[in-house]
């Protein structure tokens, strides 16, 4: 009697865990893949004695190890205060203006007859997977020119250039499906180009800008590879001021991991806060190679 | 009868007004776009023209290009650029298809693909910090190698004595990390076995000082012991009383490579097998008792890099593919999903046969993506590859920015680089114009 009742629920239980096996499944893969950021987060709360001593999930059994004085004394360093600064310097800009440059020329490819258009909007559409390494050379010789190499002003350039291409593509694309009647209908009314494209179009245009913006800032805050070679030490973001700690990663541990997670704090609040957009952008077609 | 004469004269200024108007709406609206775009169809110009120059700006053809493929440390780069381009975007894509599938099985598959798509926002530099911790070569350290190690430690678990030695081989000899007796021992005979290279701290609390237990014809017997007393007190491989017996061995009587007896010491660190035929055996203290613990993988040296780079990428990028693909499967129309059900398909022949079909267009995507992001690799590379294996993870992007800024300053090699890297990305570029001219049309 008692065994056929365990025998029952043992099978009952092998039941439940065959219907829910895609649910474990998915939950394991679920937190394998959280558990890297979760570690990088950890140890940014560790000493770096801690950290080179034991892994962080034991930290997790022994909490009270746990600091914040990385990020105290991250925070009184002023080459990352000076970084930190640097990323907001860098991104803002290089978000605002390649949005708003495309939006002029998405407006005219989309709306001004001219010739030629066909032609500029397929090069434009061929520019876009373009390697950046293919433009490194001459730039760096145009900014040394312009005396701009190494300046906060020669990497937004730079990411002016490669934002474009994507940039002008998205806003063509979505202002190319706006109704022609809206626009007839406003010429008709006497607006000129700048009028119909500040008045009419572009409050029309909020979803696609606000996606773009956010991919576009997340690209410039992410840049590694561009900062290298056109930020010097003292113009430089986040990102290229931790990679040249890394070159004694042992003993800058403590200002490696908080650091990094500084770095991904902001990406991350805007992940949070705009997955929506974020989702749909990337649905709509709005990411880059 | 003037009348249209004049309307039509008006049109006609009109329409010249309006051409007017709108020249200069181009020149004004398209003005900045059209010089940075300029710019850049002239940097890839300039690349290109340059690729044919030497450091030094003399005309050297297409010696360049033959040196990426000629020079030691370029050619693992374009091999790697291979390994690469073979392995990862399928991998990507597969686990898309896979994972895409299997949210749908899910109620909360909105929390897993956010889960999923975190990594894709973050930086490389941000992500490869984190690879590196996980990677760290210590178990006790880096997050992987503690995971492999709770495995292996199940399968094989680590010897109560690991790292020991024979203290001499005069009369025992190590074998695939056990240790057995020089020659067979007769059934009543004695082998003994003395051990260096034992920490203190690893010596048992129950151990006692050795016991040579009295022989018995009718088993074979002998001491397992650490030789070594403090002071340089004791003869080197002598069983003098004082010193500490070593207990929890596992002792086997071999006969024709099969283990026929086994015996444990005691905490005198003395053993009798027993129940033997008699005859002459082979004594073995197995290895089980002196394995090492699993000391890690070096994810970072050189045999692991490329694998541990390539965990790091799917980690990003996986996210992405999920994504798409499973906005691709929820626009897979159901009636056709519920038609070829009805006709008696099974699971497996309805994905086979309707699914993925319905969902080449947007696995394509995925993974032309995944060639081009791949062969761009450049910054995960250089933060989780530590500076003395990057030679052996280089890939073209690296080398390209290491020709041209990193010290060599030759900028004709550099350019042959990027020109190599953009000629790959080519036949991408021109397939999409191509497209988007169907779709114009």
């Amino acid at each position: 009697m008692m065994q056929r009742k365990t025998g029952g629920r043992i099978r009952r239980a092998l039941g439940l865990v065959q219907a829910r096996a895609v649910d474990i499944i998915m939950f394991v893969v679920a937190v394998l893949w959280l558990i890297p950021t979760v570690g990088l987060f950890v140890q940014s709360l560790r000493t770096g004695a801690d950290i080179g001593q034991s892994g962080w999930w034991t930290a997790l059994a022994n909490p009270r190890t746990l600091t914040l004085n990385s990020y105290i004394r991250l925070l009184n360093e002023p080459t990352m205060l000076r970084a930190l600064k640097n990323t907001f310097i860098i991104t803002i800009p290089s978000t605002i203006l390649v949005v708003g440059v495309a939006a002029l020329a998405a407006y005219a490819l989309a709306w001004i007859p001219f010739k030629g258009r066909e032609a500029l909007f397929l090069v434009i559409v061929g520019l876009q997977v373009v390697p950046t390494q293919m433009a490194f050379i001459p730039a760096a010789q145009i900014f040394r020119f312009m005396g701009i190499f190494g300046t906060v002003q020669g990497v937004i350039c730079f990411h002016l250039a490669f934002g474009l291409p994507f940039a002008i593509f998205l806003l063509r694309n979505f202002l190319g499906n706006m109704p022609k009647a809206l626009l007839e209908a406003a010429q008709i009314d006497g607006a000129g180009h700048l009028v119909l494209f500040l008045r009419v179009l572009l409050p029309l245009t909020v979803p696609a800008i606000a996606s773009l913006s956010i991919f576009q800032f997340l690209w410039v805050w992410n840049d590694m590879m561009i900062a290298l070679i056109f930020a010097e030490p003292v113009n430089a973001p986040l990102t290229t001021a931790i990679y040249s700690q890394m070159r004694n990663f042992a003993s800058n541990v403590d200002v490696i991991a908080p650091g990094a997670f500084l770095q991904m704090v902001v990406p991350l609040i805007i992940f949070f806060v705009f997955q929506r957009q974020l989702v749909q952008g990337i649905l709509g077609g709005s990411i880059k190679d | 009868m003037p009348t249209p004469v004049t309307s039509s004269a008006a049109a006609h200024t009109g329409r010249r007004r309006d051409k007017m108007k709108n020249k200069l709406a181009t020149i004004a609206f398209l003005g900045p776009a059209f010089i940075v775009l300029g710019l850049l169809v002239y940097a890839i110009v300039f690349t290109v023209g340059r690729s044919f120059f030497d450091a030094y700006g003399g005309f050297v053809g297409f010696r360049n290009y033959q040196r990426v493929f000629s020079e030691q440390r370029m050619l693992v780069a374009v091999r790697n650029n291979a390994i690469w381009v073979a392995i990862v975007p399928a991998v990507v894509t597969s686990l898309g298809v896979v994972f895409a599938v299997l949210t749908e099985r899910i109620r909360w598959s909105a929390a897993f693909r956010m889960v999923l798509f975190m990594p894709l926002v973050i930086s490389s530099l941000a992500a490869g910090v984190t690879f590196r911790f996980m990677y760290a070569g210590n178990p006790n350290e880096g997050f992987v190698n503690a995971v492999i190690q709770q495995v292996v430690h199940i399968a094989k678990p680590p010897g109560l004595y690991p790292g020991a030695r024979l203290s001499t081989d005069d009369f025992a000899v190590a074998v695939d990390g056990a240790f057995e007796s020089k020659a067979p021992v007769q059934l009543g005979g004695q082998a003994n076995f003395a051990l260096a290279a034992i920490r203190p701290q690893l010596v048992p609390e129950n151990a006692t000082t050795l016991t040579v237990p009295a022989s018995s014809q009718s088993s074979i017997s002998g001491v397992v012991w650490l030789d070594f007393l403090s002071g340089g007190r004791g003869t080197r491989g002598y069983p003098d009383p004082e010193k500490t017996g070593l207990p929890g061995i596992r002792v086997e009587a071999v006969k024709d490579g099969k283990v026929v007896a086994t015996a444990y010491t005691g905490n005198d660190g003395s053993y009798a097998l027993t129940g033997l035929a008699p005859g002459a055996y082979t004594i073995r203290l197995s290895a089980d008792s002196f394995r090492q613990p699993f000391g890690g993988y070096y994810w970072l040296g050189r045999d692991f890099i490329i694998p541990a780079l390539i965990i790091a990428y799917v980690w990003i990028n996986t996210g992405f593919a999920v994504m798409m693909i499973g906005a691709g499967l929820s626009s897979i129309n159901r009636d056709l999903l519920e038609a070829a059900r009805t006709e008696g398909a099974n699971e497996w022949q309805v994905f086979r046969y309707v699914t993925i079909p319905a969902l080449m267009p947007v696995v394509t995507v995925i993974f032309v993506r995944g060639i081009i992001s791949v062969l761009k690799i450049f910054d995960l590379v250089l933060v989780v590859a530590p500076e003395p294996v990057r030679a052996d993870a280089t890939v073209l992007a690296l080398e390209m920015w290491n020709a041209a800024f990193g010290g060599m300053n030759d900028h004709g090699l550099g350019s042959a680089l990027a020109t190599i890297l953009f000629l790959l990305i080519l036949p991408v570029m021109l397939s999409n114009i191509r497209r988007f001219r169907l779709d114009q049309q």
